[in-house]
């Protein structure tokens, strides 16, 4: 995805007035006139002033072209597919991983990315199954990381 | 003395010696498959080496970075494909010699001129940071507060090519820097009423995020085609090594001072140093006309330059914990981590650990030319890893690793965020070391900014008013202002 400089230009000078808003409201040190708002807002100050100029300047550069326009290969469906379950998998770990385990969600996810990746069903499998036991065992074993067992809980060892 | 026993003694224990030889293999490995560059390679050992004790840690990152700026000229070679950015300056002319029939000389010249370039690099780092460190233990807050600002606005001002680019991209660092309880003030900022943001946002996730994380995201929307490997035996890579020596050892020594130099300024490392020393050796060269054509002179310069300026790198982060490139960004997290925190007193208060960073260096570098003989050996078995395979492994390993640091999958969630707005930012022409840098310094940065406010009672003179002070804060007036000047006088006298 490529934004015009204008359209990130704006997003900055949303944020940069976000910012300097919020920073308002934070406390002063007594007696000092400097306190936790004034290196925030310096910074939103200065990213606000970057994004005017960005806004100017995509405007100026655009000469009819698109605020959006989408990378080659957000036009290639397997690039698309595999981009989205990469993502996909780290979420899906993010939130599945303590209900459901590590030695479940692990292999699950690898077996998805690599077909997303064109790898042949058959190799993801065994590669999946034996890839998350070996980062399972230096994580877990090796390292003393408690990854969640979730479902497996009762097999714990 | 005694300082220098103990540090032998940290470095030679044989469990250290055990990580680095795995440490070495893993390096070589990560560098010589394209994408998957050295930083990766740092971020992805960072969870390892949370579990382990301050000079190992160290030396596994010293060691694998090191392998990996070598390792990364391999793939150049049979592939013209740089296998960290790197190399990306003379993949090119790499790939020349090959079709030439010169393979051996590319690949020796890459070995042999990037171990004397670290070892260089090395030999930079033992003289000039001890000085540095105690001309240091002088500074005040106004130094620092101007160092900091120096060395992020050089960064800048070396590696976007869009200025103002790299300035977005920094600023964004210092906002993601501010959140958090981690103020003078102590003041919860940004937190949105959670108490996981309470603690800032985890500079190691971040950075899994956005040099390992995003890489990945990239590699999956490739859309270039696979690649051919040149399918020809490897013969003698250090035959010609000695006369390239005695031919080129102006180039040799010039490649070595200004990737050591570029690896010192904050932002700019390896890749930078390879194309500035490429850059310089074909300027100055006898012959400039052969560059391009397969001719090894450049690859001599800059393939020195490169490891050079890893060591280099190591200078402001250890003296001042300003990172010279991203690598040493990452370094400075795990020093933090280790309670080796880099500035002046690391070098009065625990000389030994100082020493022994110095002989991981030197050690390093000498056992790249045994380990980068057998990584070339190894090489066709190498490239044939199917990455498509690797990646989402890879994936998998930063999610885990990042969840070991803290045993939270809020980290994990950081992480993503980290890599995907890289790439976002990546794919708009925003460079990421600017911002990484932003997050690193901030603290930093604000800290001595308002310590200086108070003890001024507010009077922007007195950022002036020391000696040191005014001078660094002069040259970093002069790198704001002085680079559009120029560039406005040349087009007026062009006009």
């Amino acid at each position: 995805m490529k934004l015009n400089d204008a359209v990130f230009g704006a997003l900055l000078v949303v944020l940069a007035a976000a910012v300097l808003v919020t920073v308002q409201g934070f406390s002063r040190i007594p007696g000092q006139n400097v306190g936790p708002g004034l290196f925030p807002g310096l910074v939103a100050a200065t990213l606000g002033a970057c994004g005017l100029i960005l806004v100017v300047r995509g405007v100026r550069a655009r000469a009819g072209g698109p605020w959006v326009e989408l990378m080659d290969w957000t036009r290639s469906r397997p690039h698309v597919v595999a981009f989205a379950t990469l993502v996909a998998s780290v979420i899906a770990y993010i939130y599945l991983a303590n209900a459901v385990g590590f030695l479940i969600v692990a292999p699950v996810t690898l077996f998805a990315m690599f077909l997303s990746m064109r790898v042949r069903a058959r190799t993801s499998a065994i590669v999946a199954v034996l890839a998350a036991l070996a980062i399972w065992y230096a994580f877990y074993k090796l390292l003393r990381v408690p990854l969640p067992w979730g479902v497996l809980e009762r097999f714990a060892f | 003395m005694h300082s220098l026993a103990l540090a032998f003694g940290l470095v030679f224990d044989p469990y250290n010696l055990w990580v680095m030889m795995g440490a070495a293999v893993f390096g070589l490995f990560v560098g010589a498959v394209p994408g998957l560059t050295a930083t990766m390679a740092t971020a992805l050992l960072v969870p390892v080496t949370f579990f382990m004790a301050p000079i190992p840690a160290i030396a596994a990152i010293v060691t694998a970075t090191a392998m990996a700026i070598f390792a990364g000229d391999v793939p150049g070679c049979l592939l013209r494909m740089p296998g960290t950015p790197a190399s990306a300056a003379y993949t090119d002319e790499a790939y020349a010699m090959t079709r030439k029939g010169q393979t051996e000389l590319a690949l020796g010249a890459g070995l042999v001129f990037s171990a004397i370039g670290g070892l260089f690099g090395t030999a930079v780092l033992v003289v000039s940071a001890p000085a540095l460190a105690d001309f240091a233990l002088r500074f005040s807050s106004f130094e620092y507060f101007w160092l900091v600002l120096l060395g992020l606005s050089c960064a800048i001002v070396i590696t976007a090519e869009q200025p103002l680019k790299g300035v977005v991209s920094l600023l964004l660092g210092l906002m993601v820097a501010s959140v958090g309880l981690g103020n003078p003030a102590g003041f919860p900022r940004f937190t949105f009423g959670s108490t996981e943001l309470m603690g800032g946002i985890g500079l190691i996730p971040m950075m899994i995020g956005m040099f390992a994380v995003s890489e990945i995201l990239r590699y999956a929307v490739d859309t270039d085609p696979q690649w051919e490997i040149v399918d020809r035996p490897i013969g003698n890579v250090f035959k010609g090594m000695w006369e390239l020596t005695r031919r080129y050892p102006l180039q040799i020594f010039r490649g070595n001072v200004v990737g050591t130099l570029v690896g010192a300024l904050p932002g700019a490392g390896a890749d930078i140093a390879a194309w500035m020393s490429y850059a310089i050796s074909k300027k100055f060269s006898k012959e400039p006309e052969k560059f391009g054509t397969g001719h090894v002179e450049g690859i001599v310069e800059s393939g020195s330059a490169n490891n050079s300026a890893l060591a280099g790198a190591w200078i402001p982060a250890l003296v001042f914990g300003i990172p010279g490139d991203s690598i040493t960004a990452i370094v400075i997290g795990v020093l933090y981590m280790k309670n080796m925190n880099p500035g002046p007193t690391l070098f009065t208060q625990n000389p030994q650990n100082i020493y022994a960073v110095y002989l991981l260096f030197i050690l390093a570098n000498v056992l790249m030319v045994p380990f980068g003989w057998a990584c070339i050996k190894a090489a066709k078995q190498i490239l044939r890893v199917p990455r498509n395979v690797l990646m989402p492994i890879i994936l998998l390993f930063c999610v885990v690793g990042t969840f070991a640091i803290n045993n939270t999958v809020f980290d994990v969630g950081v992480m993503l965020i980290a890599g995907v707005a890289a790439f976002i930012l990546e794919e708009n022409g925003f460079p990421s070391a600017p911002a990484i840098l932003g997050v690193v310094l901030g603290g930093m940065l604000e800290e001595n900014f308002i310590t200086s406010m108070i003890k001024s009672d507010g009077d922007m003179l007195a950022f002036f008013g020391r000696p040191i002070a005014a001078a660094l804060g002069a040259l970093t007036l002069g790198a704001w202002f002085l680079p559009p000047l120029v560039r406005r006088m040349r087009r007026l006298a062009g006009a």
